[in-house]
């Protein structure tokens, strides 16, 4: 289809789009109406119940931990895809390019930086796995902290320090980090059937609020998102950044 | 004050609508499946700017109690916060997997262009 075309069949139907948008926009319940009342029990019950202060937390691990198993195998399922589809290039051989952010620059970062990058990554370490543990207490989790964490390996290639990268990235702990992470939401919610309740059901102690204990299962199943977010964020990180380390030889 | 209440609410439902519109005709006229990939982003943008108005109530706070937020007090809703957080990042590793996929078809087709491919080409 030609362009001109296309756009014309693009506006009619964003025309059409805007109508509908707007006539339903009009009629929307307003905010004392049905769509409320599944959060209002959230914010009533998560406290009383679950002894922990972070209700996005306990949506997220607890109340529909069920849809969160299926994002994350969502999440797993694309990591896994993007690892098959890049991993045929280390065949090739090719000779890697010193700094694949600016191939023609030669010089690298001072020994200070290097030496500077090196001790921040202790420190996004340490943040990262703050906001995973406390996720249940504060706005934090393990799909933020994991993130944070896989960054601290990425700041380790911007200091050049590619011999140290590539040690961290093809460890066989980050693949079995990402694959036990999974599982082990899976697993924290087998625990319930030892009690006979239903897959997921929160049924360790709650503990006390406003202490890292609390919440029964949900900082585990935390945890084990971060670990999961943290191994799959590596894994994609290594296997784009070996791909612009050898796409220079293809031409 | 429940006039800048539907305002807050028209303004973020008509943006939620014009980001989802600048995506798609980014995404229907794309020349560079680079391109086509962040276009999609935009369009993803769009359901979080949805989620936030729908879940917001005007003068509440956010969904985490504190010494100043009261336990089991009234907040915004968590609920679409917590489908937004998940989705921001698995929305990041599925943009991934489609960039690991444009990455191929350059590879195979030597073009990024998405008319100019034809990926029934076996």
């Amino acid at each position: 289809m030609n362009r001109p075309l296309r756009e014309i069949f693009f506006f009619a139907g964003a025309i059409g789009f805007a109508l509908l948008w707007t006539a339903v926009s009009v009629r929307l319940p307003g905010p004392a109406d049905l769509r409320d009342r599944y959060s209002l029990a959230i914010l009533a019950r998560t406290f009383p119940e679950r002894n922990i202060t972070d209700t996005v937390s306990a949506v997220n691990f607890d109340y529909r931990g069920f849809d969160t198993v299926g994002e994350e195998f969502i999440l797993f399922a694309s990591v896994l895809g993007s690892m098959v589809l890049l991993r045929q290039a280390e065949e090739k051989n090719a000779k890697p390019l010193p700094d694949a952010i600016t191939p023609g620059r030669d010089v690298g970062p001072s020994d200070a930086m290097r030496l500077w990058i090196l001790a921040m990554v202790g420190v996004k370490i340490a943040f990262g796995i703050y906001i995973v543990d406390h996720g249940q207490l504060s706005p934090g989790g393990g799909f933020q902290g994991g993130v944070i964490l896989a960054s601290a390996a990425l700041i380790i290639y911007l200091g050049h320090n590619f011999d140290t990268f590539k040690r961290i990235m093809t460890h066989p702990l980050v693949e079995i980090a990402e694959a036990a992470g999974a599982a082990g939401f899976v697993i924290v919610g087998m625990i319930a059937w030892f009690w006979h309740q239903p897959f997921l059901t929160n049924t360790l102690p709650m503990g006390k609020s406003n202490e890292m204990t609390s919440g029964g299962t949900i900082p585990i199943i935390s945890a084990s998102v971060g670990i999961e977010v943290a191994g799959g964020f590596v894994l994609l990180l290594f296997a784009f950044l070996q791909e612009t380390l050898t796409v220079e030889e293809e031409h | 004050m429940p006039g800048m209440n539907h305002l807050i609410t028209y303004t973020g439902l008509g943006v939620a609508a014009w980001m989802f519109l600048v995506g798609l005709y980014g995404i229907v006229t794309s020349r560079h499946l680079v391109h086509l990939c962040l276009c999609l982003t935009v369009v993803q943008a769009s359901t979080y700017v949805l989620l936030t108005v729908i879940g917001y109530r005007p003068g509440l706070p956010a969904p985490i109690f504190t010494d100043w937020v009261q336990a089991g007090s009234l907040a915004v809703d968590p609920v679409v916060q917590a489908l937004m957080l998940t989705d921001v990042v698995v929305e990041a590793t599925v943009v991934a997997l489609l960039l690991a996929i444009t990455v191929k078809i350059h590879k195979r087709t030597g073009s990024t262009d998405p008319a100019a491919i034809n990926v029934m080409r076996g």
